[in-house]
């Protein structure tokens, strides 16, 4: 435990460096626009700049791209409160209450409420990651191919289970994800596979581009169909406004602590920080005397989900850094970042790259504490940037989602991929197919393929490995019982309460 | 979904959107099986073939669009999709895209982006030419600056740059 204070002590001095706190701040603020815009999410925006860090140290390449990340998270709240649009599915939750209050005017206090919250859970996730994160990376240090594959298949399980969508539908939305990530060249057998004489298609689907397609053009045909008005409050921040929020704030603590519990475990547990922020919403709302009024404008309406949607988005890290499993569609794309960077996110990592894994962590303090002073300072820019009419803006998207395309393989071919996926993206969206399965499945389809052929291998065909060791078993066990979870939380509630006839 | 209406509120509905989907998943199910029988799906000499993997990721593509497809079709037929006025809206953005992306390949993308951005802003912002010509160059040149000056990524470009000898 102590070697990880002195790691941790190293990572400061790595990630305090003055180059590397100015990548912060341009990261906080690259963050905030693309969480404004729509068609610019998380996902999407880390995926479009990944190819500018190419050229940096993988160290201040990840601080850049989890600044953006947390940007993205902080930028969320703004478009809720100000325009009742959730930037971002995790900030939805932050309408109901956030956009009452600018409507009486109280749109400052709202926004230093949310980026308050946002912050605060942000850092108590963050302090969860640096006491358990090594602590899982010993632990995982000891898992064969059959363990890494029931950690695999406990995080799709998890999809299925806590997905607000029919599970059929988020299998088919996963599976859609596995089948294209093993299209093109088979890594163990050296064949091809699935790509029927096309040419395009040996190097297989680029998570990327599908991130951007999916996320990005399906968005802004999303946004189109709604129409291209934005009505905003104007919001206005100064000192004292943020001063008297805080003075009230800590009369909320307990509702603060229960968001952070809720959003921690349910980053971890790869079912993300939507259902995380709208579960902190609902629980708040029963437990608080001012429940009534949640809805017209209560504070504490704010705090609830912005907490946990910020400690939820951070602790997806955790399992990313420590056993290669992204817990959200953005975790997924710094993993991918981290693959092509040589990186081997997973247990090793916190043996072999000491200095990256603490730097990175440590950048996650100062990254938040820097993002809180960023939002707070500059919240009538980003104000005005949403004032800009979407038939501007929306081919400015276009553009820089199609040079994104453009820019990961350096291919031509992969601007049309782009559009293909955008197309799919809006009709699943409608259809209610979740995304972020397809993504985390294409992201992590050949490791999972690898891990399950190796267990085959190992024990010459049958599925019995799978079930062989007590540690391996409970995974597995766990995963069947994350994805029947409705079920048996629906059977739990019947036999409670006997339904009246 | 062939019919043509000027009214609001009418639509394709929801009913034949799930439909048309869930046919669409069985259909690249059934495409990923077939592809998967073609490399082998059995267990080869060296262990797992390479079509072992997604043969089964495919059946369970199909299995499940089944059951989507069954439960598209209890779904409230009155229920709409979007409004043929939504879709035109979408139809508005998604055709120039298309033509767009389309075009990048043999023209580079900075003479599209101006062209598209234009398009946009004339279109369906009605701006006024100064306005939109200043946008419409600005952009493009700004990520001409930042990729190929400052990052140096060079981007694709096409005969015109070429004339231009940039």
């Amino acid at each position: 435990m102590f070697d990880n204070f002195v790691n941790l002590w190293h990572g400061f001095a790595v990630a305090g460096d003055p180059f590397n706190i100015l990548l912060m701040v341009v990261g906080i603020l690259l963050g905030v626009i693309i969480g404004v815009l729509p068609g610019l999410g998380g996902a999407n925006g880390v995926a479009i700049l990944l190819p500018l860090t190419f050229s940096m140290s993988p160290t201040s390449a990840i601080i850049l791209l989890s600044c953006i990340y947390w940007g993205a998270l902080f930028g969320g709240a703004i478009t809720s409160v100000l325009f009742n649009i959730p930037g971002e599915p995790w900030s939805v939750a932050t309408t109901f209450d956030g956009h009452p209050m600018a409507r009486q005017g109280k749109a400052g206090e709202a926004l230093t409420a949310a980026f308050t919250s946002s912050f605060v859970g942000a850092f108590v996730a963050i302090l969860m990651i640096t006491l358990v994160a090594p602590l899982v990376a010993a632990f995982a240090l000891r898992f064969g191919p059959a363990e890494k594959f029931a950690v695999y298949f406990l995080a799709f399980c998890s999809f299925v289970g806590m997905s607000k969508e029919p599970p059929a539908k988020t299998i088919v939305s996963m599976m859609i994800g596995f089948a294209l990530a093993a299209v093109g060249l088979d890594m163990v057998t050296g064949q091809l596979r699935l790509t029927f004489g096309s040419e395009e298609l040996l190097n297989g689907f680029d998570f990327l581009i599908a991130v951007i397609g999916l996320f990005g053009i399906g968005e802004i045909l999303l946004t189109m169909e709604e129409g291209l008005e934005f009505r905003g409050k104007s919001a206005k921040i100064d000192a004292k406004v943020v001063l008297r929020t805080w003075a009230s704030l800590p009369r909320y603590w307990a509702t603060s602590i229960r968001s952070c519990i809720i959003g921690c475990w349910m980053g971890i547990t790869p079912a993300g920080a939507t259902p995380a922020s709208f579960m902190a919403y609902g629980i708040a709302k029963r437990v608080s005397k001012n429940g009534k009024n949640f809805g017209n404008g209560e504070i504490e309406g704010v705090v609830a989900p912005e907490t946990a949607a910020h400690a939820a988005g951070t602790s997806a890290l955790l399992p990313m850094l420590a056993l290669g499993v992204p817990g959200s569609p953005t975790a997924a794309v710094l993993l991918g970042g981290l693959l092509i960077w040589g990186l081997q996110p997973g247990p090793m990592l916190f043996v072999e790259q000491k200095d990256f894994v603490w730097g990175l962590i440590a950048s996650m303090y100062l990254g938040n504490v820097v993002g809180l002073i960023v939002v707070l300072t500059t919240v009538p820019l980003f104000a005005a940037i949403l004032r800009i009419p979407f038939s501007i803006i929306a081919p400015v998207i276009l553009v820089i989602c199609a040079i994104g395309a453009y820019t990961v393989n350096n291919n031509v071919f992969d601007v049309v991929m782009m559009l293909v996926f955008g197309v799919l993206g809006y009709v699943l969206k409608k259809t209610n197919y979740p995304l972020a399965p397809l993504v985390l499945a294409i992201v992590l389809g050949d490791s999972a393929e690898e891990a399950f052929r190796q267990s085959l291998l190992a024990s010459g065909g049958s599925i019995g490995i799978f079930w062989s060791n007590p540690l391996v078993s409970t995974i597995m066990g766990l995963g069947l019982v994350a994805a029947l979870y409705p079920m048996i939380s629906n059977l739990l509630s019947r036999l409670r309460s006997p339904q009246p006839a | 979904m062939s019919e043509t209406s000027h009214g609001t509120g009418t639509g394709p509905t929801q009913r034949n959107a799930e439909i048309g989907v869930a046919l669409l998943t069985l259909l690249f199910g059934l495409i990923v099986v077939y592809g998967s029988y073609l490399v082998g799906f059995g267990w080869g000499a060296d262990g797992p073939q390479a079509g072992f993997f997604p043969f089964y990721v495919g059946i369970a593509i199909c299995v499940c669009s089944l059951i989507n497809l069954a439960q598209g079709l209890r779904e409230n037929p009155a229920d709409l999709f979007a409004e043929w006025s939504q879709l035109r809206q979408v139809l508005k953005v998604l055709v120039p895209t298309t033509i767009y992306c389309l075009m990048v390949e043999p023209l580079g993308i900075y003479l599209p982006s101006i062209l598209l951005i234009a398009v946009f802003m004339k279109w369906l912002g009605k701006y006024s030419w100064p306005l939109t010509a200043a946008i419409a160059i600005g952009v493009p040149a700004a990520f001409y600056l930042v990729f190929e000056k400052w990052f140096l990524i060079p981007l694709p470009k096409g005969p015109v740059e070429a004339l231009l000898g940039l």
